[in-house]
């Protein structure tokens, strides 16, 4: 008995979920590099954020929100025809394979997007710590539009910045949030990209420290916001576990997902990362292709560990630690670095990043318009580009769950335009 | 902490304070509007009265600096300059100049991939004397500010009005040189705070420490630098600075024969109001 006592206590010590430590870090990543104005707050929101996790009030209004006002849970999928299109792909290869696609579908939530398990999350919190106004950073405006969605809901004003690049090629999302009563603030720094945003919303955030809750979409930045992110969207995994063991009695075989700064992606991931039968994929953007210089956006695929808003993690940089615009033809994804619990889980190999460029994304986007009826955003294309490379060489018995995490309404002209046709 | 070692910024400190006055604290970046333009202003700094030097690392993602200084350090950036090159103008600037004090400040990835040993090992031998570092706080020590201190650097804080008393004792802790009171919250450059709430606060943080304290952000004129010295031991401008060589530029960025002499001018005014407060 002692034995087995001592083996689950390992197993304990081992577990791949229990980060970060107290200081905010998975292994050498993450931290909370920020300027000292904004130190006491970090603190703040970390002690208000435990507190809140902990109490049943907040987790049970959560949920409540999420069922009614989200549309959780999202449906499991089988994706029918792709399954068949792969298999026939495998099969003119010579070859039987052909996994069985599944979609978890997080573009079917309230506002397109896993954006909003987030928002809820944390408009939730920064009603408990008092706060009266509400600023967030956007690059494709799934984030924008959700926060400018909670904030109406909870009638609070928000400010969001997003680069003005972004704001030319995701224009049906800036309309979205302008209707929703956000302030948008286009930010022409630098390339006018994420990062850009995210810079400017710092700015803010230092300025108007007293009575501003910085709402950040991604699973990065600093302590605790990695976490607190990861989370709040580890409701996808959650779910997805469950509705996997409902319909096929056994866990998932392969997990993927896009990454820009990794949000829907850890959300899936966290909760199979024990499960070591789960192989797991994060999938980056790979733009015009990783040979380009500045040419992509795959941070952990073509970058190196870097400190930069708030957390150290893989980062696109030049040799001087100067940090690169990258490149993608999704706005999402279109950042330099990543969630520091991915650089983490890529550097003790739990989980495999690979990357899919521009075209092939393209490629996957009508793939699922034309055999499933779903038009996906450019972000999980990458997941699906992935997906049409790994699917026929694996076997037919093969469960993969690939997160579908955004509906691509706001794709649909830009997607036109790059494939020449007239409407 | 008090220092096992003394730096050019303790003994000019302690000469100004028997001097009787505060300190002026000039940030130009290295590099703008180019490497030899930039040497050149470096070199004219002290006889125009600056006596402590702030000397700017650039980086691509200011997030903690207003539009004067993120445009410098892209000034800087685009003319190709390089943290070596930053480091070589120190070097060269003490060869003819063995007690003005150079602080290098900036943010920490530049320094984290050059590696942090490496940095340290240079800039002491370059003759830098400290560091800001906007992005590494107390709690994280142990990556810079301690290598820093143990090879004989300073380490320079900021405190900030939302350093309460709870929050103080751990920005001193380590900090080494003087302490830099930002006197807003905000980025660098933005409006200039009241003089009278500035006096309590490092009048707060005085009763705390025995460092001298400087002030900065929003300081752009001589008045207001001799309302802020009242009660500090230094006053910070930077924005003011790097926004005269923007302007003394031609359409295209280049400089003209006004750029090094209109920040020069600007010094040496905000030097003579604290001489003469």
């Amino acid at each position: 008995m002692a034995s087995k006592d001592q083996k689950t206590h390992e197993a304990k010590l081992n577990t791949l979920r229990s980060g970060p430590d107290p200081r905010g870090h998975f292994g050498m990543f993450g931290g909370r590099f920020v300027a000292e104005t904004l130190m006491p707050l970090i603190l703040d929101l970390e002690t208000a954020y435990e507190a809140a996790k902990n109490d049943p009030a907040f987790q049970a209004e959560l949920t409540q929100l999420m069922l009614h006002y989200g549309g959780r849970p999202s449906p499991l999928y089988y994706a029918e025809r792709l399954t068949e299109h792969f298999r026939g792909v495998a099969k003119a290869a010579g070859g039987t394979g052909g996994a069985k696609i599944y979609f978890k579908r997080d573009e079917l939530n309230h506002t397109g997007s896993h954006k909003i398990n987030n928002c809820l999350g944390q408009i939730q919190l920064a009603r408990r710590m008092g706060k009266t106004r509400i600023i967030a950073e956007t690059g494709a405006g799934q984030h924008g539009v959700a926060v400018a969605t909670v904030c109406a809901r909870f009638g609070l004003p928000c400010e969001i910045y997003m680069g003005a690049t972004d704001v030319q090629r995701q224009a049906p999302n800036v309309a979205r949030m302008y209707m929703l009563g956000a302030k948008v603030n286009p930010v022409t720094a630098g390339a006018g990209t994420l990062k850009d945003a995210m810079n400017e919303a710092l700015r803010d955030w230092v300025t108007n420290v007293h009575d501003t809750y910085y709402l950040i979409g991604t699973a990065a930045g600093p302590h605790p916001y990695p976490a607190m992110v990861r989370d709040f969207q580890s409701v996808i995994g959650t779910e997805t576990r469950e509705q996997m063991l409902e319909r096929e009695g056994r866990l998932p075989d392969t997990l993927v997902a896009c990454i820009g700064g990794g949000s829907n992606a850890i959300g899936l991931f966290h909760p199979f990362l024990d499960d070591e039968s789960v192989k797991i994929y994060g999938v980056e953007a790979g733009g015009h292709g990783l040979d380009v210089e500045n040419g992509h956006a795959a941070s952990m695929n073509g970058g190196r560990p870097g400190v930069l808003h708030g957390n150290r993690t893989y980062l696109l940089q030049d040799a001087e630690g100067q940090i690169l615009e990258g490149h993608s033809i999704s706005a999402g994804l279109d950042y330099p670095g990543v969630g520091p619990e991915h650089s983490w889980l890529k550097d003790t190999g739990r989980v495999d990043y690979v990357s899919i460029t521009d075209k092939e994304a393209l490629t996957a986007f009508q793939l699922s318009a034309k055999l499933e009826g779903i038009i996906p955003a450019l972000e999980p294309s990458h997941a699906l580009g992935w997906v049409t490379k790994l699917a026929p060489t694996l076997p037919q018995d093969n469960l993969l769950v690939m997160n579908m995490c955004g509906r691509g309404d706001k794709d649909v002209f830009a997607v036109a335009g790059y494939l020449g046709i007239k409407l | 902490m008090t220092n096992t070692f003394e730096t050019r910024i303790d003994r000019r400190f302690a000469a100004l304070k028997t001097e009787g006055r505060a300190a002026l604290v000039t940030f130009v970046t290295a590099g703008d509007p180019d490497l030899e333009t930039s040497k050149k202003i470096l070199a004219g700094l002290p006889k125009a009265g600056a006596d402590v030097i702030e000397l700017g690392m650039p980086f691509s993602d200011p997030m903690a600096d207003g539009p004067a200084i993120q445009a410098s350090s892209l000034r800087a950036l685009k003319a190709g300059q390089k943290m070596r090159d930053t480091l070589a103008m120190v070097r060269e600037f003490r060869k003819t100049d063995p007690d003005t004090p150079i602080v290098l400040m900036g943010y920490y990835n530049p320094i984290y991939v050059y590696p942090v040993a490496a940095f340290l090992e240079d800039a002491a031998a370059a003759g830098v004397d400290g560091l800001i570092v906007v992005d590494v706080p107390p709690e994280a020590d142990d990556e810079l500010c301690l290598p820093a201190r143990d090879k004989g650097i300073n380490f320079i804080r900021l405190a900030t009005p939302t350093t309460d008393d709870k929050r103080l004792p751990a920005v001193l802790k380590n900090t080494s040189g003087f302490l830099y009171y930002v006197s807003i919250t905000g980025i660098t450059g933005a409006g200039a705070a009241n003089p009278d709430d500035v006096q309590l606060q490092v009048a707060r943080i005085k009763k705390a420490t025995t460092l001298p304290v400087a002030v900065g952000f929003g300081v752009r004129t001589p008045e207001q630098a001799r309302a802020m010295a009242k009660g500090a031991d230094g006053v910070v401008v930077g924005s003011a600075l790097v926004r005269a060589i923007e302007e003394s530029l031609t359409e295209d960025g280049r400089p003209t024969g006004n750029t090094v002499g209109s920040v020069l001018n600007l010094v040496e005014g905000l030097s003579a109001a604290l001489r003469s407060s």
